[in-house]
C-alpha cells in the first residue's frame, strides 16, 4: 500500500485528509453560485444580435474611449503618486503615520457618492481648493475629463496603496539595509532593491485600481457629470441607457465585461505569470 | 414574515430602492404572498399603529408633494399608514412590472407610465403638469440675463440626460429655439441637475418649475421660450397588484381633489 | 593584493579617504545591551565571540550605523559618530549569516551594486565585478541569481560583494552558519586567505573556536552586553574566563577566589564512589548528557555546586559505569593536569 515516493506525493494530501466537510462545501457553492449565476443571466439575456451595432455605435465608442483613457491615466496616477506615498507609510517613521493610513484607507468604505460630494468641497468652482484655483488661474476642474481621472484615482489609490505598502512591508526592511551598507543612497536603493522587490504588489495594485477606476460610477457622476466625449465613461452611459432602455444597457454591459476581461487575461499572459 | 403580509412591510421603501434588489428579492416576496393566502386588510391587524398600509411609487419630483398628502390621507383614514417610495419615473414603472408590492403608480410623464400599462388597474389620470424652467444660483454669479446667454453663449449649464423625461423636454426646446452651445453635463437626473445649480458648479440648469420652488431662495428662476409648448403631464393610476383597491382609489382621489390640487399648485405643479 | 585595493580605490571612490591611521577604535553603549570598548590595529581580524544576547550582532550593527548607538566610533583616523555619518558613508562590509543577497539581482549584479552606489559605471563596474567572483571562485555563476546558488555559493558571492566595495572595516556574522561542514571548511579557508590580504579591519562574529583560532589575530569575548575577556586566541583558548568560552575550546574552567584553574576533559576521571584527594579537585556530579567524541565519550554533568564539567571517557568505561543522564558520579582531577591563571579580563602581556 505504500504509495511510489514520487508519484504519491502530490495526490496524498487531498485523498489522505478526508472528504472535504459539508459546513465547508456548502456555504462555498453558495458563494460561487452567487457569483457566477448573475453573470451567466447577464450572457444569456444579452441581445447578441444587437451587440456589433451596440459596440460601432458612436456614444459606445465614446464611451469606451473616454474610459481606457480615464482608467489608464489613473493607473499612472497611482503609479507616480501612490508609489511614493505607500513607501512613506511602510519605511518613514512620522508623526502621525498611523493616521495617515487610516486616512488612506477611507476611501474604500465611501459611498462612490460621499466620495463624488467630498471632491466637489475639495475641487468643485467654489470648493476650498477649486475656488483658489479659479481665482488663480481661471480653470475649473469639474465637468472635465480631468475630473473623471481624478474621481476614479481618488476611490482607486487606496487599493493600490495598500497592495504597495503591504508588498514593501513583506518584503522588509532588510535589504534596504543592506544597500545602504554597499553605499546606496534611499533612492538608488528604492528604484534598484525596494520597487523590484515590491513588484508583485505593483502589479496588483495597479490591476485592482485598474479595476476600480474601470466600473467607477458614483465619484465621477457626481463630481465630473456626464456627457459624451469628455466626461461619459461606460458606466455613466449604462446607466443612463438603464433610464431608457435596459436591453440596450445590459448590452453594454456585456461590452464592459468582455472588454476587461480581455484586458484582465492579456495582462496575465504577459505580466502576472512572469512575476 | 409573519405578522404582516410581506407587501406591505416596511422593506418596500428600501426594496424600491432599486430595480435589481428588486428583481432579486420578488420571488421571495411572492412565494409569502401565497402562503399568507387572502388576508390582505386584516393581516396587520395586532400592528397598533397602522392596521393597514398602501405603498404609492412616485416619481421624485413629487416628494415633498406627496408626502403632504400621503400625511393627509393617514389623517382621514385611521389606521391607515402610506408608504411613499421615490425614484426615477423609468425606474418605479420598471418595478411596477416587475410586480413591485404597491397600489399606486404617479410618473413623471406620460411616456413611462406607458410602459407599465400592462399592470395598471384603471386608465391613468393626470393630475398635474410641471414646466422646465431656467434655474441659476441665488445671486446670479455668472449675471445671466436670461436663456439667450445660455442658449449662444458660454455660460457652463447642466441639463437632465435625454433618457430622462426633463431631458427629452430640454432636447424638444433645445431643437425648436435652434440652441447652439452644448451643456457641460447630461445629469441623470433632476434633483442632480438642481444640486449642480445650488451648489454653483454651473451658471444654470433646467429643472422644472417645481424644483425651482422647493430650492426657495438658493436659487432664482427664468422662463425659458417654448416651454409652454413643451408641458409635462404627470398620470397617476392604481397597480393591479394593489391589495387594497378601494383604499388605492381613495388615494388618487385624493390627488384629484380640490384639496391636493392645491397642495400641488403651491409647490409650482400647473393644473392639467 | 593589498597594493590593488588601494589603488583601486582612488580611482573609484571619492569620498572619506582611505584609513591610514591606526584602525579601529570603538566604545559603543546601547542602553540594555551593550557597553563594550573595541580597538583593533588596521589588518587585523578580531573574533567576537559569546553567548545568544551577549551583544555581539549589536555591535556589528552599532559600528555599521543601523542600530542606534552613544559613544563614539573611529576608523582609519576618522570619527564616525561626531558628526554621525550616514550608513552609506561608513565604509563597511556587512556579510550575514543568511547572506541577504539581492533576490532580483544576478551574482554579478549584486557584487556590482555597491560599485554602481558609489557612482561607478555600468561597464567598468561589472568587470571589477566579475574579478571579485572569479578571486572567490565563483565566476562561472555570474549570472545566476540568488536562489540558483547553494549555501556556500551564495556565502562567497556575499563576501565578494562586501569586498568590492574595499571597506575599512568588514564585519562578518556568523558567515559560516548553516553551511555544511564540509563547505563551511573549505569557504574557511577561502576566506582566510582574503582577509590576510584585507587592509581594514575585520570583525568576525562567530559560534566555533576554530573559526577564532584559524581566522583571527585578536579575540573578543562578550558576554551580557560587556566585554569579559580579550586576547590572542591562543591566549584565551588556554585561559577562558568564561563557561562560553571554556565550552567552545573543549576546556574546564573552575573558579577560585582570586585564581581561575582550567584542565582539560582528559584529564577527568569518571568513579561511581567517592575518590581519595583533594576536596578542591573533585565534585559529586549528576550526568546531563553523553554524546561520543572522536574516539571517547564526552560526557557533560553538574556538580552539586551548578558547575558544569566535562569529562571523556572511553566507550568500555562508559559502559562500565552505565554512564546515562542523571547518573550520580564523582569527577576528579590530578592537581598536575591544572592550569592556573589569574581572573582578570585581559590577559595581554
Amino acid at each position: 500500500m505504500t504509495p511510489p515516493p514520487d508519484a504519491g506525493a502530490t495526490t496524498l494530501s487531498g485523498s489522505h485528509l478526508g472528504r472535504p466537510p459539508l459546513v465547508l462545501v456548502v456555504p462555498g457553492a453558495v458563494a460561487a453560485a452567487l457569483l457566477v449565476v448573475p453573470l451567466v443571466t447577464l450572457v444569456l439575456d444579452t441581445p447578441w444580435g444587437d451587440f456589433l451595432d451596440q459596440l460601432g455605435s458612436a456614444p459606445v465608442l465614446a464611451a469606451l474611449r473616454i474610459t481606457a483613457l480615464t482608467s489608464a491615466v489613473t493607473v499612472l496616477a497611482c503609479l507616480v503618486l501612490g508609489t511614493p506615498l505607500a513607501w512613506l507609510l511602510a519605511r518613514v517613521d512620522f508623526a502621525g503615520r498611523s493616521v495617515l493610513r487610516a486616512a488612506v484607507a477611507v476611501p474604500l468604505v465611501l459611498p462612490p457618492v460621499v466620495a463624488g460630494v467630498a471632491l466637489v468641497t475639495a475641487l468643485g468652482r467654489n470648493g476650498v481648493v477649486g475656488s483658489l484655483l479659479r481665482e488663480t488661474t481661471g480653470l475649473t476642474v469639474p465637468f472635465t475629463t480631468t475630473a473623471v481621472v481624478i474621481a476614479h484615482t481618488f476611490v482607486a489609490m487606496p487599493f493600490y496603496v495598500l497592495s504597495v505598502e503591504g508588498a514593501l512591508r513583506t518584503a522588509g526592511e532588510r535589504y534596504d539595509v543592506v544597500a545602504a551598507t554597499l553605499g546606496a543612497t534611499r533612492w538608488h536603493a528604492f528604484r534598484r532593491v525596494t520597487l523590484p522587490l515590491a513588484m508583485p504588489g505593483v502589479v496588483a495594485g495597479a490591476v485592482l485600481a485598474w479595476a476600480r477606476s474601470l466600473g467607477e460610477f458614483g465619484a465621477t457622476i457626481t463630481f465630473a457629470g456626464n456627457f459624451p466625449g469628455t466626461t461619459q465613461t461606460m458606466p455613466s452611459l449604462i446607466y443612463t441607457q438603464l433610464q431608457a432602455d435596459p436591453a440596450v444597457a445590459r448590452t453594454l454591459s456585456m461590452i464592459l465585461l468582455l472588454v476587461s476581461v480581455g484586458v484582465l487575461a492579456g495582462l496575465r499572459n504577459r505580466w502576472l505569470t512572469t512575476s | 414574515m409573519s405578522s404582516t403580509t410581506p407587501r406591505r412591510t416596511r422593506t418596500s421603501r428600501r426594496l424600491a430602492a432599486t430595480a435589481a434588489a428588486v428583481a432579486l428579492v420578488l420571488p421571495l416576496a411572492a412565494c409569502g404572498d401565497d402562503a399568507d393566502g387572502s388576508s390582505d386588510t386584516g393581516g396587520g391587524a395586532g400592528d397598533g399603529a397602522g392596521d393597514t398600509t398602501i405603498t404609492v411609487l412616485a416619481a421624485a419630483s413629487l416628494t415633498e408633494t406627496f408626502t403632504t398628502l400621503a400625511e393627509q390621507f393617514e389623517a382621514d383614514h385611521e389606521g391607515v399608514e402610506v408608504e411613499l417610495a421615490f425614484d426615477s419615473s423609468a425606474t418605479l414603472a420598471g418595478q411596477a412590472v416587475e410586480g413591485a408590492p404597491a397600489d399606486v403608480l404617479a410618473t413623471a410623464d406620460s411616456r413611462t407610465m406607458d410602459t407599465a400599462a400592462d399592470v395598471l388597474a384603471a386608465d391613468p389620470q393626470v393630475f398635474a403638469t410641471n414646466t422646465l424652467v431656467m434655474a441659476v444660483p441665488a445671486g446670479n454669479p455668472a449675471d445671466l440675463s436670461g436663456f439667450e446667454d445660455v442658449a449662444d453663449g458660454d455660460a457652463t449649464y447642466v441639463v437632465c440626460v435625454d433618457t430622462a423625461p426633463c431631458g427629452a423636454i430640454w432636447a424638444a426646446i433645445a431643437a425648436e429655439e435652434g440652441v447652439t452651445s452644448q451643456p457641460a453635463s447630461l445629469e441623470v437626473d433632476v434633483k442632480a441637475v438642481l444640486a449642480k445649480v445650488t451648489g454653483d458648479e454651473a451658471d444654470a440648469g433646467f429643472v422644472y418649475e417645481t424644483d425651482a420652488v422647493a430650492a426657495g431662495d438658493q436659487v432664482e428662476t427664468f422662463e425659458v421660450p417654448g416651454a409652454e409648448d413643451q408641458v409635462t403631464d404627470y398620470p397617476i393610476a392604481q397597480l393591479d397588484q394593489a391589495g387594497d383597491p378601494e383604499l388605492a382609489q381613495e388615494f388618487v382621489d385624493l390627488v384629484l381633489s380640490e384639496a391636493g390640487q392645491q397642495v400641488l399648485a403651491d409647490a409650482g405643479f400647473g393644473q392639467p | 593584493m593589498a597594493d590593488h585595493l588601494v589603488t583601486g580605490s582612488e580611482e573609484a571612490l571619492s569620498g572619506p579617504g582611505r584609513a591610514t591611521g591606526p584602525g579601529l577604535h570603538a566604545r559603543v553603549r546601547v542602553p540594555g545591551r551593550l557597553d563594550a570598548e573595541v580597538t583593533a590595529a588596521a589588518g587585523s581580524v578580531v573574533a567576537v565571540i559569546g553567548p545568544n544576547g551577549a551583544g555581539k550582532s549589536t555591535l556589528l550593527g552599532a559600528l555599521a550605523g543601523t542600530t542606534a548607538m552613544a559613544g563614539e566610533v573611529e576608523v582609519g583616523g576618522r570619527s564616525w559618530t561626531a558628526p554621525p555619518l550616514a550608513v552609506r558613508h561608513r565604509r563597511v562590509g556587512l556579510v550575514f549569516q543568511d547572506q541577504s543577497l539581492f533576490p532580483h539581482l544576478s551574482a554579478l549584479e549584486n557584487v556590482a551594486f555597491g560599485l554602481r552606489a558609489r557612482g561607478r559605471a555600468r561597464t567598468p563596474a561589472r568587470a571589477r565585478a566579475q574579478e571579485w567572483l572569479d578571486r572567490l571562485g565563483v565566476g562561472e555563476l555570474a549570472a545566476r541569481r540568488p536562489r540558483q546558488l547553494s549555501g556556500g555559493q551564495a556565502q562567497r558571492v556575499a563576501i565578494a560583494r562586501a569586498l568590492a566595495t574595499e571597506p575599512e572595516l568588514l564585519l562578518l556574522d556568523e558567515p559560516f552558519s548553516g553551511l555544511d561542514v564540509g563547505v563551511a571548511t573549505a569557504l574557511r579557508i577561502e576566506l582566510a586567505r582574503h582577509l590576510a590580504d584585507f587592509a581594514g579591519v575585520a570583525l568576525l562574529v562567530t559560534h566555533h573556536a576554530l573559526d577564532a583560532l584559524t581566522l583571527a589575530d585578536e579575540v573578543l569575548v562578550l558576554d551580557g552586553g560587556r566585554v569579559a575577556q580579550t586576547g590572542t586566541p591562543r591566549d584565551v583558548a588556554a585561559h577562558p574566563l568564561t563557561d562560553h568560552v571554556a565550552r567552545l575550546v573543549g576546556l574546564n574552567v573552575v573558579a577560585d577566589a582570586e585564581t581561575n584553574r582550567s584542565f582539560p576533559p582528559s584529564a577527568v576521571t569518571v568513579s561511581l564512589r567517592a575518590p581519595e584527594g583533594s576536596a578542591r579537585n573533585r565534585w559529586r556530579a549528576s550526568v546531563l548528557s553523553v554524546v561520543p567524541h572522536g574516539d571517547a565519550v564526552r560526557l557533560l554533568a553538574r556538580t552539586d555546586g551548578a558547575q558544569e564539567l566535562i569529562a571523556d571517557v572511553t566507550p568500555e568505561a562508559a559502559v562500565e559505569l552505565g554512564l546515562d543522564p542523571g547518573r550520580e558520579v564523582w569527577l576528579t582531577v590530578k592537581e598536575t593536569s591544572v592550569r592556573t591563571y589569574p581572573r582578570t579580563a585581559s590577559m595581554r602581556p
